[in-house]
């Protein structure tokens, strides 16, 4: 089993911690995992991007042109990669801030409303968490008490009250994509 | 963790002594972490943010002279600041360890990865006959174990080895194994492991002096002269590389670092299609793999080398094989990286014959 992400939005949506909690997730459940962020002036304000790569074998490039699951978070990122998804691939997208939606019909195409369902719940740190509930609601790759690991792993351990609203965060990503 | 991450894990797991480093993207996290994981609250081992490039290469340069394990780390344009005390450090025969996490350049350049750092670190750098030790990692595990493995070299060769690493392995994340902590050496150690070192002279035993000026020309051909004997050993000795795929190969693609592991995953692609592309991987840059590419020059049709740079190690592909079959190079230049498809593309490209279809 090997599962190729990219997921890609504006730098300060949480899309490389939350690339972090799926690889750490991953490691958790003994695959093997790469996490490749675009590492540029994007981590500062522009577009910022990373490819993770899950897989019960040995990865060899963690540079990819086509993936399993395309997450995109804004316009740009929609634009550059929905054409990259493999056929048969999942595109999942946030209808926030995107005027052109994707047009392909060979793919999975999920429209979740991620921004609202933080709204609802009152914080909008938790954004790139319902994100992640849709992309582990999507494939069955991950258990979601490898995820709870991750968290743990990833987040200092100041942070760790807030693991249950971030499941709870995920389970509500999960929810949206049923 | 990320490979620049593991750097400092591995440094204070082998029982460095001192990191004295400046910080410039991408490797940045070197420093950043051993200034987090505070070793010289555990094993002692000193790390210190120095006033520049140039004032940390020559502290390693001092370190290593007292025999201490000690190494810097930078990324292209700091190297380059520190070719002066690298030419130093390898005339005084001392080990010591550097690391380059390679970016786009010429000049500033850009801070995304690059591989164009090849003919200052393989062919020199800075002034003099010398040669560097050069690993190229392509994965995090590597990138801890090359730390051990550069300092072991480095000590058992009284040279200096290089840790020749890019952006992509530097900031990556993957699962890695770090080794186990050991103790750094105690002073006696030191003394017995090192008794060139100048670490203050006992009534015993005479000066060691440690210089690298010799005016006289005929003294310093034989200290030449030493140096290229101990360069041979080392060829002779220590060449590394990996292969992959070879035994079956039609085509050779030669690549080394994280675009090595792009190159594999074309080659999967490839063998998918029926076409028998293999994988040469030089682990040590230099030594170079030479012997084992002339081997396979005379089983494959041609070779591609990718890099990305503008073609550099093609050159010594070139060597190796006497040009007795076609070489092409592919690369992308300022912080570009290729994907595995447009790998496929450029080999198509340079053999159609190769495509059955």
């Amino acid at each position: 089993m090997k599962t190729e992400i990219i997921i890609a939005g504006f730098g300060g949506q949480g899309v490389l911690s939350m690339g972090k909690i799926l690889a750490y997730a991953a490691l958790m459940n003994d695959l093997e995992v790469t996490w490749m962020p675009a590492y540029g002036p994007e981590q500062r304000g522009g577009t910022a991007n990373v490819t993770v790569i899950l897989s019960d074998k040995q990865i060899s490039s963690p540079v990819l042109n086509r993936y399993d699951i395309v997450v995109a978070l804004n316009q740009q990122s929609l634009d550059k990669f929905e054409s990259k998804v493999k056929t048969g691939g999942v595109l999942i997208y946030d209808a926030y801030g995107i005027h052109r939606a994707p047009t392909r019909t060979d793919i999975t195409v999920k429209k979740i409303p991620a921004m609202d369902v933080c709204l609802e719940m009152g914080n909008t740190k938790i954004y790139n968490m319902v994100v992640l509930g849709a992309v582990l609601g999507m494939r069955d790759m991950l258990p979601l008490d490898a995820v709870t690991r991750g968290l743990k792993k990833t987040l200092p351990e100041r942070h760790h009250h807030l693991i249950p609203l971030n499941e709870e965060a995920i389970k509500r990503g999960m929810e949206l994509v049923k | 963790m990320k490979g620049n991450e593991a750097i400092a894990h591995a440094a204070i797991r082998y029982g460095a002594d001192g990191y004295f480093g400046y910080p410039i993207t991408p490797q940045s996290e070197v420093l950043e972490t051993l200034e987090e994981l505070m070793p010289w609250e555990t094993t002692g081992m000193v790390v210190l943010q120095a006033e520049s490039e140039v004032a940390a290469i020559n502290m390693v340069y001092g370190g290593a002279a007292c025999g201490k394990a000690v190494f810097t780390s930078s990324s292209s344009p700091g190297v380059s600041l520190k070719q002066e005390g690298i030419s130093y450090i390898a005339a005084g025969e001392l080990p010591a360890l550097i690391i380059n996490v390679m970016r786009g350049g010429p000049g500033l350049g850009t801070i995304q990865p690059s591989q164009a750092d090849y003919f200052q670190t393989t062919k020199g750098g800075g002034h003099g006959d010398y040669r560097l030790i050069t690993l190229a990692p392509s994965s995090v595990q590597e990138m801890a174990d090359f730390v051990g493995l550069g300092f072991d070299l480095a000590f058992k060769y009284r040279t200096p080895s290089i840790i020749l690493a890019d952006g992509i392995v530097g900031q990556m994340m993957e699962k890695v194994v770090l080794p186990p902590q050991r103790p750094r050496r105690t002073d006696e150690e030191i003394a017995r492991q090192c008794p060139w070192a100048v670490t203050g002279k006992p009534a015993s035993r005479k000066r060691n002096v440690m210089t690298t000026l010799e005016l006289e020309p005929a003294a310093m051909e034989v200290i030449n002269n030493r140096l290229q004997e101990k360069y041979k050993l080392i060829e002779e000795n220590e060449v590394r590389y990996q292969t992959y795929d070879t035994d079956d190969a039609e085509y050779l693609i030669v690549a080394f670092g994280s675009i090595a592991r792009i190159c594999q995953k074309a080659i999967e692609e490839a063998r998918e299609q029926g076409i028998k592309i293999g994988l040469l991987r030089p682990i040590t840059l230099w030594p170079f793999p030479k012997d084992e590419i002339d081997r396979l020059s005379h089983k494959v049709k041609g070779i591609l080398v990718v890099e990305i740079n503008a073609g550099q190690m093609i050159e010594d592909v070139r060597l190796s094989c006497h040009d007795r079959i076609p070489v092409y190079h592919f690369g992308r230049l300022g912080g570009m990286i290729p994907d595995p498809q447009e790998v496929l593309d450029a080999f198509f490209n340079h053999f159609p014959e190769a495509n059955k279809q």
